[in-house]
């Protein structure tokens, strides 16, 4: 299996071979159902060394952070690096950081599903299945800095006999709420879409995993009535999950705006962190697809049609996401606070320079070079981009969380932080928490939604006009 | 600023409105309102390195600030305990309520209550809050002195300055079984009874004649942060030129 990405198009008008002149388009490629089958169900079928030795790693990092979180609760929050002013760090940080993760499945999903645009079509299941555990170890943050993390329950409302019930006003409260309506609503998202790839697989298979798919298809047969029903269900989640990626992440931008704290109360922040969270998923998702694709070896499904695409997307994200920073940070530069000039003079030129200059360039030179179409197609390249792009995006969380908490309105209170063992192995858990949940479903499942790919072939028809092959698209649905 | 300080907002009418004044240009800088807050309210003592990492558990604080430049240095001493803000941006951030604001003005930390977001600490201006990062020990013979009247709070839960509270129910329960109201003066919180030159005055701002309304009405009369409108109860004076 070749690694290069042919570019679409490449040996288009080649008269010679007709045949294969849209080959490169998944679309429009000459493939059986079968084939296509086939191709999705080998790597759930065969894993290899190489993928044992991945688990075993993950879950050594797993049971290392799991230790160092027992430790936390065991002493206290004192064996973290938090202090006062700085109350909040790399926990919040990281809580941020994967929710903006979580957003670009459902942007990619959803969004692109109701556009009807092709290109999403072998993506979509990557990239809510990256929400879904993205979203799993996010959740998992707001327990994992709490003071006192046994009584977590009591912010879920419930007749209790302290008689008391919880503060609404509380963005914690919105965050409760958001996080697990989001959670619950993107895994039913992604288990719709599941189904009739579940029976495919079923069908396919034998012994245990047949048992398996069987039970997890829920008795799909195919018969219209049920395509038409898992149509309008997946249409309506459409609809309605986009305000609640919407809400997710302008409330966890809330979590800091609603204070008075300088540099956090701002009203761009929610807008400004949807876009964030839009231009750091969508790097993430396409890290990760280029990482699958090569470890499951579906050079077939990915293809250099999407990662252009997805290319472009990003690079619209990260242009949009420039301006919203452009337009708080010069707000607040000319507003001449004196606590927000301390912090922009921290930033500038301060200790936290580094930092700041590692932020501008991470999320900067990616959108310069995604202009690229060499570096949209280019695996490698590609990953390097993108994975700038997430370190960008970190570094921006981590100085909106920490920067800004060590500067307030009395200098006496002023601080500094130094992140702990504890903490980063705290943080290495729940990368390494997500890296193995997202890589045992992409064996266990179907990676690439198979009947989505089927669906959209049938839009494309290659016809022959004069000595032209042009191919033409139909409406469905 | 002597009107702006009388329009402190009345959430208990016809009832007290505790307040306190601080004279800094009475401060000395002595600290006895430290040690005194730590032996009455519990309060753990964090040990010099982590002190030092900003994890101190003082209730009170006295803020030391040079000024000029040598040989012309001054020091200017701010006592900062929490405010107990009118519109006290700590209490609506908290998810279980273990911050809120009682009838008396106060604000109210119930420790039982508190899971430890840390989000009320963010949320306080004045960063007057502390946080038990550790289980709080009291090595002998510190233990045999707690005060009974006050709850060893345990690790992972914020606590603050709270004026006193025990003193002030004590005394109002004492009087009100006499059928009297406490008198001006009556109620001193560990800070106010120790300090040396008076600098620190307690009592009801509700009532016109106490001694802190006349002091709050001074024009030596401000109050920290004023400008973000949390309406502080702590009101302090700053006017004649002190050399310390």
């Amino acid at each position: 299996m070749s690694d290069a990405l042919a570019l679409p198009g490449a040996r288009a008008g080649s008269q010679d071979e007709p045949e294969t002149a849209y080959d490169e388009r998944l679309l429009l490629a000459q493939r059986t159902d079968e084939e296509i089958n086939q191709a999705v169900l080998k790597p759930m079928l065969r894993t290899g060394r190489g993928f044992w030795a991945l688990v075993a790693v993950l879950a050594g990092i797993i049971l290392w952070g799991m230790y160092s979180w027992s430790y936390l609760i065991q002493w206290g929050l004192g064996t973290t690096g938090k202090n006062r002013p700085v109350y909040w760090t790399l926990f919040i940080t990281t809580f941020v950081f994967w929710i903006g993760i979580s957003h670009a499945g459902t942007m990619i999903s959803a969004v692109l599903r109701l556009l009807k645009v092709d290109w999403r079509r072998p993506i979509t299941r990557g990239a809510e299945a990256m929400t879904a555990f993205a979203l799993v170890v996010a959740g998992l943050y707001p327990l994992i800095h709490l003071g006192r993390v046994w009584k977590a329950y009591w912010m879920v409302p419930y007749p209790n006999n302290r008689m008391l019930w919880p503060n609404f006003q509380s963005p914690l409260m919105w965050d409760l709420i958001a996080i697990t309506t989001y959670l619950v609503s993107s895994t039913l998202y992604l288990y719709l879409a599941l189904i009739p790839d579940l029976a495919m697989a079923r069908d396919h298979t034998g012994g245990w995993r047949h048992r398996v798919y069987r039970l997890m298809a829920l008795g799909w047969r195919g018969t219209g009535g049920e395509w038409h029903k898992l149509l309008r269900a997946l249409a309506i989640f459409s609809v309605a999950i986009i305000p609640i990626f919407l809400s997710v992440h302008s409330i966890v931008s809330w979590d800091f705006a609603v204070t008075i704290q300088p540099r956090w109360h701002s009203t761009i922040f929610a807008p400004y962190f949807v876009i964030g969270a839009v231009y750091s998923g969508l790097s993430a998702l396409a890290a990760i697809l280029i990482i699958v694709r090569r470890g499951m070896r579906l050079q077939e499904f990915l293809r250099a049609e999407h990662f252009d695409a997805l290319g472009r997307l990003i690079l619209v994200a990260g242009m949009l996401w420039t301006y919203f920073w452009f337009a708080g940070f010069l707000v607040e530069w000319y507003g001449n606070d004196p606590v927000v000039r301390a912090l922009i003079s921290e930033e500038i030129s301060g200790k936290m320079a580094p930092l700041f200059y590692l932020q501008m360039g991470a999320n900067l030179i990616p959108i310069v070079l995604l202009a690229f179409r060499k570096v949209r197609t280019t695996p490698a390249l590609l990953l390097a981009t993108v994975l700038l792009v997430n370190v960008g995006m970190y570094t921006e969380r981590f100085l909106i969380v920490v920067g800004s908490l060590q500067r307030n309105d009395i200098p006496f209170n002023w601080g500094t932080y130094r992140p702990t063992w504890v903490e980063l192995s705290v943080v290495a858990m729940t990368f390494a928490g997500f890296a193995l949940l997202y890589t045992v479903f992409s064996r266990i499942v179907p990676y690439v939604p198979v009947w989505e790919i089927k669906e959209g072939r049938l839009r494309y028809t290659l016809r022959r006009i004069g000595r032209l092959l042009v191919p033409t698209a139909a409406e469905i649905e | 600023m002597a009107k702006d300080v009388n329009t402190l907002t009345e959430t208990n009418v016809g009832g007290p409105r505790w307040a306190m004044v601080v004279d800094l240009d009475r401060c000395t800088g002595c600290q006895a309102c430290l040690v005194a807050c730590h032996a009455e309210n519990n309060v753990p003592v964090a040990g010099e390195a982590q002190a030092a990492y900003g994890r101190w558990l003082h209730w009170i604080i006295v803020q030391r600030y040079w000024e000029g430049q040598y040989p012309n240095v001054k020091a200017r001493f701010t006592p900062l305990m929490c405010q107990q803000c009118t519109e006290a941006p700590c209490e609506p951030v908290c998810p279980v309520f273990a911050t809120y604001h009682n009838p008396e003005g106060l604000n109210a930390q119930i420790y039982n209550r508190c899971i430890g977001t840390r989000f009320c600490g963010n949320a306080c201006p004045y960063k007057a809050r502390t946080f038990n990062w550790f289980t709080p020990e009291f090595p002998e013979p510190l233990g045999e002195q707690l005060n009974p009247d006050v709850t060893v709070r345990s690790r992972g839960i914020m606590e603050k300055c709270t004026f006193c509270v025990q003193r002030i129910r004590r005394v109002e329960l004492a009087t009100s079984a006499e059928g009297r109201r406490p008198t001006d003066g009556e109620i001193l919180p560990a800070c106010v009874q120790t300090c040396p030159p008076s600098a620190l005055v307690f009592g009801d701002l509700n009532d016109p004649d106490s001694r802190v309304s006349q002091m709050a009405r001074s024009r030596r009369s401000f109050r920290v942060l004023a400008e973000l409108g949390t309406d502080p109860a702590v009101v302090y004076l700053k006017g004649g030129e002190t050399n310390v």
